[in-house]
């Protein structure tokens, strides 16, 4: 069963993606498509939690008796739709700053707001 | 599973194509939540992450162009520390439950009397419907109240205030540009009536099937979406009242929060449906229909503020110039 736990592995790869595009790179925009990324894998870790084999989906039927995990989904669908709304305004923030500075680069905004001094 | 990997990974290296990407790499995570039986996630999912999450940076990459320097932040030492970070995680999994076991203490505490007992309490045979907009109604109503802010902080951030010069400019500059996709608005014209039918659909059978009203949301803004990309931001303008669609989003909060103040005047608890109805679960099913109509109110109304003060400022404003300050 080394396998066993290869959907977590996954998710801390996508993590580590999202994460790694977060640091390094310096473009607003990017960042948060990396941001997306980290929470797109929080979001396959609860529901591949809520897994269960032989299961089907939490819709009550007659004839079924192992249904997955009904409270992940929720919390997951709620988070999604909240992301999305975090995300807009992220967005906003960096088209504002475009506007602001004439530039979405950390490094040209630094050194912007250092020649400000 | 390793397809999203792939995606995700080509992705690291390209430019501001990356919107388009990830576009793509919504649909493939809700094919995945499919997999994993999670229908009403991958169906918010598919909605959101494939359509108005792209559409969105799209709008955004307009306004602040689309190439990325190159140069990268010590590019070594992040990928150290990513390195170490992801290798902490996988440390930290040994100890975890094995995948698709049924023994998982996730298993174990409330999901079986979502599962046994919610048919018999609230009378709703999807079970995601129920914990979201009953036994969890509290939660929920958070989750719509960051949404709407989310909103109202997209709103003071990027609201535009029109003038009347303005509007015609535009209006000459759309009318040149729209007409020639012919073939397109035609074709829209046929789907969006059937966009938003479905939208209500989910909307209210979300109870027996997957869907409610954070799905139907964003699906009816979808709808207004098309129709502004196709006929122009000033017709979508005399369509749709930009104040009646803040008024829309507010009042879905509102309706919320009030069918949780009537229980309370009822002296139950917060968001106890019984009282709307002499029989217990006729009234959860009236609670889960007002609470579901709440959110859809403002998940539409908010997504439709936040695209069309994107879309409004990029038509709006010419490549904006970098002020000295």
């Amino acid at each position: 069963m080394l396998l066993g736990h290869y959907n977590y592995w996954i998710v801390i790869v996508l993590m580590m993606i999202g994460f790694y595009i977060v640091i390094a790179h310096g473009n607003l925009i990017k960042k948060i498509v990396g941001l997306s990324i980290f929470q797109t894998s929080v979001f396959i870790f609860y529901i591949s939690m809520a897994k269960i084999d032989g299961g089907t989906a939490p819709i009550l039927a007659e004839g079924i008796e192992q249904y997955s995990n009904p409270l992940p989904h929720v919390l997951i669908l709620t988070a999604i739709v909240v992301g999305i709304a975090t995300t807009a305004l992220g967005l906003a923030l960096a088209v504002r700053i475009k506007e602001a500075y004439g530039s979405i680069e950390e490094e040209e905004i630094q050194n912007k707001d250092n020649l400000d001094c | 599973m390793l397809v999203g990997v792939a995606f995700a990974i080509i992705w690291m290296k390209d430019l501001l194509s990356i919107s388009m990407l990830s576009g793509i790499y919504g649909l493939l995570s809700a094919s995945f939540f499919v997999a994993m039986d999670a229908v009403d996630v991958a169906f918010t999912e598919a909605s959101v992450g494939a359509g108005v999450s792209t559409l969105l940076m799209l709008v955004a990459i307009t306004m602040t162009g689309r190439s990325e320097h190159p140069v990268r932040h010590k590019p070594l030492l992040a990928l150290a520390v990513v390195f170490v970070t992801g290798s902490l995680l996988v440390y930290g999994t040994w100890d975890m439950p094995y995948f698709g076991s049924a023994e998982a203490p996730i298993h174990q505490h409330v999901a079986p009397r979502y599962i046994n007992d919610s048919m018999q309490e609230i009378g709703v045979p999807n079970i995601v419907t129920s914990v979201l907009a009953s036994y969890r109604a509290f939660d929920t109503f958070g989750e719509v109240v960051v949404i709407f802010t989310a909103g109202i902080g997209v709103l003071a951030l990027l609201s535009v205030v029109r003038r009347q010069e303005d509007i015609e400019k535009i209006d000459s500059f759309n009318n040149s540009m729209h007409e020639q996709h012919l073939v397109l608005r035609i074709v829209a014209k046929m789907l969006i009536p059937f966009i938003m039918l479905f939208a209500f659909y989910v909307q209210f059978h979300g109870d027996f099937g997957p869907g409610g009203g954070f799905q139907a949301g964003v699906i009816f803004a979808a709808a207004i979406f098309l129709y502004t990309m196709l006929f122009g931001m000033s017709t979508a303008y005399r369509v749709i009242n930009q104040s009646f669609m803040q008024i829309l989003a507010a009042s879905g909060v509102l309706l919320y929060g009030s069918v949780g103040v009537i229980s309370l005047l009822n002296g139950k608890e917060f968001f106890d449906y019984s009282v709307l109805s002499s029989n217990p679960v006729t009234g959860q099913h009236w609670g889960i229909f007002l609470v579901e109509l709440g959110v859809g109110l403002t998940v539409a109304s908010v997504m439709v503020i936040i695209f069309f003060n994107f879309a409004g400022r990029s038509e709006n404003s010419p490549p904006p110039v970098s002020k000295d300050s």
